[in-house]
């Protein structure tokens, strides 16, 4: 790792002000994605700007149809959690479906999002719960926040505060794991909001993305076979090592169908 | 460059001036010359490293020992009572031949007393999905589990 300078903020103000001094510098939540980045000097910020002590970050809110979660919420509070069991069971089991306990322990949803891993859980439930994430200078729709690999909408010096989730009818997350890293080979969350149906898949592409053919399957008919036939092109899907794009393409169509029942259950 | 970072290790009120990127392991076991916390990976994966952080299992090479600043760890070495009593989870390892070449078990047994307190009567499967922050290269896992097992029994016993 390449040396830095380290400062806990009290305030979302003071991080944005550590921001705005220092070019280079960084924002730190659980450290679960950045500090591996950094201990193989793929990244090197001059400062780190640690979240870790702004407790108003790390609230959860359940208000007449939406779920709202501070960016410092760690993956293991939202498993655990009762209100969102209840208002949203779908989010505390993805939540509850990252990694491993330890990790779960420490990373958070903020830092999930930021980061816009390509396989990573929260981007799904983000575009397939319709979710608003709110930062400390404007409120972003999913639909607009993920930009592909590791991209966002993010600008410098914008520091997520929270995401809200509308509460869906009724919805389910299926992931079909890496068994090494429990990141998602693929993963699929289908929400059922009555008059529209949402579809969000992750881990397949270069990023999170939707399947408009299916969603408007579920609007006509929310059962698993309105999806049962929806073929996705393998094309610009993912090929690596633990499978290639043909497969992935074949994957989303069955977790769609799983990700339904579950739903329905 | 460094910083003083100070936190509370098993009880004790510990303090150094470390350079930033001191990881939480390399404090503890480098600067502390607590080596009981082992280094398996390196990279988050194998959980011989995972401590307690305000009462939550971490990894501790994949967060920085500034993270920790102000915060209680307790760590293998805080286990067992001052005169030598094995925690009830280390004594249910012992009981089950949990271990082999023991590199893991550090990591193993502060995960699992971990995991009781979260789940205080796991099934088999559970402890077996709730371990996956764990790995073993000796034992084939079957004698962790049924030490977590009898480790569970014997924490709700004693508690
Ligand atoms: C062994 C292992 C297994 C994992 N498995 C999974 C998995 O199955 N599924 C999955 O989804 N993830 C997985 N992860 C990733 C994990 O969920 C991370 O916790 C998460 O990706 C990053 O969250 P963090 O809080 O640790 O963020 P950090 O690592 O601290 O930060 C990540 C990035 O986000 C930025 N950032 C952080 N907070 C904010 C904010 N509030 N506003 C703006 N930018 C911010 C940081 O500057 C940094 O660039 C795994 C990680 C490990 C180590
Ligand atoms: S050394 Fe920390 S997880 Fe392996
Ligand atoms: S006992 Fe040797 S690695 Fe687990």
């Amino acid at each position: 790792m390449y040396q830095f300078k380290f400062q806990k903020a009290k305030s979302v103000a003071e991080a944005f002000a550590g921001l705005g001094k220092d070019g280079d510098a960084k924002l730190l939540a659980g450290g679960q994605s950045l500090i591996a980045a950094m201990k193989l000097r793929l990244s090197q910020p001059s400062t780190l700007i640690d979240l870790g002590d702004i407790a108003e970050l790390r609230q959860i809110k359940v208000e007449t149809g939406t779920v709202t979660i501070g960016a410092m919420t760690t993956h293991a509070t939202v498993a655990a959690s009762a209100e969102v069991n209840k208002a949203l069971p779908a989010l505390a089991m993805l939540a509850g479906s990252i990694g491993d306990r330890q990790v779960r322990n420490q990373g958070t949803i903020g830092g999930s999002i930021a980061n816009n891993d390509p396989a990573a859980d929260y981007p799904a439930a983000c575009l397939g719960l319709g979710a608003t994430i709110a930062t400390n200078k404007r409120k972003i729709s999913a639909d607009a926040f993920f930009k592909g690999m590791y991209e966002t909408a993010l600008e410098a010096g914008e520091i997520i505060t929270s995401v809200s989730f509308a509460i869906p009818k009724r919805a389910a997350y299926v992931k079909f794991k890496n068994p090494a890293s429990r990141f998602a080979i693929v993963g699929v969350l289908v929400a059922d909001f009555g008059s529209s149906a949402r579809v969000a898949v992750t881990g397949a592409g270069p990023g999170v993305f939707r399947i408009a053919e299916m969603e408007k399957a579920l609007v006509a008919k929310f059962a698993p076979e309105s999806v049962a036939n929806i073929k996705v092109p393998a094309e610009g899907l993912n090929s690596d090592l633990h499978a290639q794009a043909d497969y992935r393409a074949h994957l989303i169509t069955v977790l769609a169908q799983r990700a339904v029942i579950a739903a329905l259950k | 460059m460094s910083v003083k970072v100070s936190m509370n290790v098993n009880g004790e009120a510990v303090s150094a001036e470390v350079p930033e990127r001191t990881l939480l392991v390399s404090f503890l076991r480098e600067t502390l010359n607590m080596t009981g916390t082992h280094v398996g990976c390196d990279t988050a994966q194998c959980g011989a490293c995972t401590i307690h952080l305000n009462g939550r299992a971490i990894k501790s090479c994949n967060i920085l020992a500034m993270q920790a600043e102000g915060g209680n760890v307790t760590t293998i070495e805080g286990l067992a009572k001052a005169d030598g009593t094995l925690h009830p989870m280390q004594e249910a390892f012992r009981q089950n031949h949990g271990l082999q070449c023991g590199f893991c078990t550090p990591g193993m047994v502060m995960s699992a007393v971990d995991l009781v307190k979260n789940t205080p009567n796991p099934t088999e499967e559970q402890i077996r999905e709730l371990m996956d922050g764990n790995i073993c290269r000796c034992t084939g896992y079957h004698n962790i589990v049924k030490a977590i097992a009898a480790g569970a029994t014997s924490m709700a016993a004693n508690p």
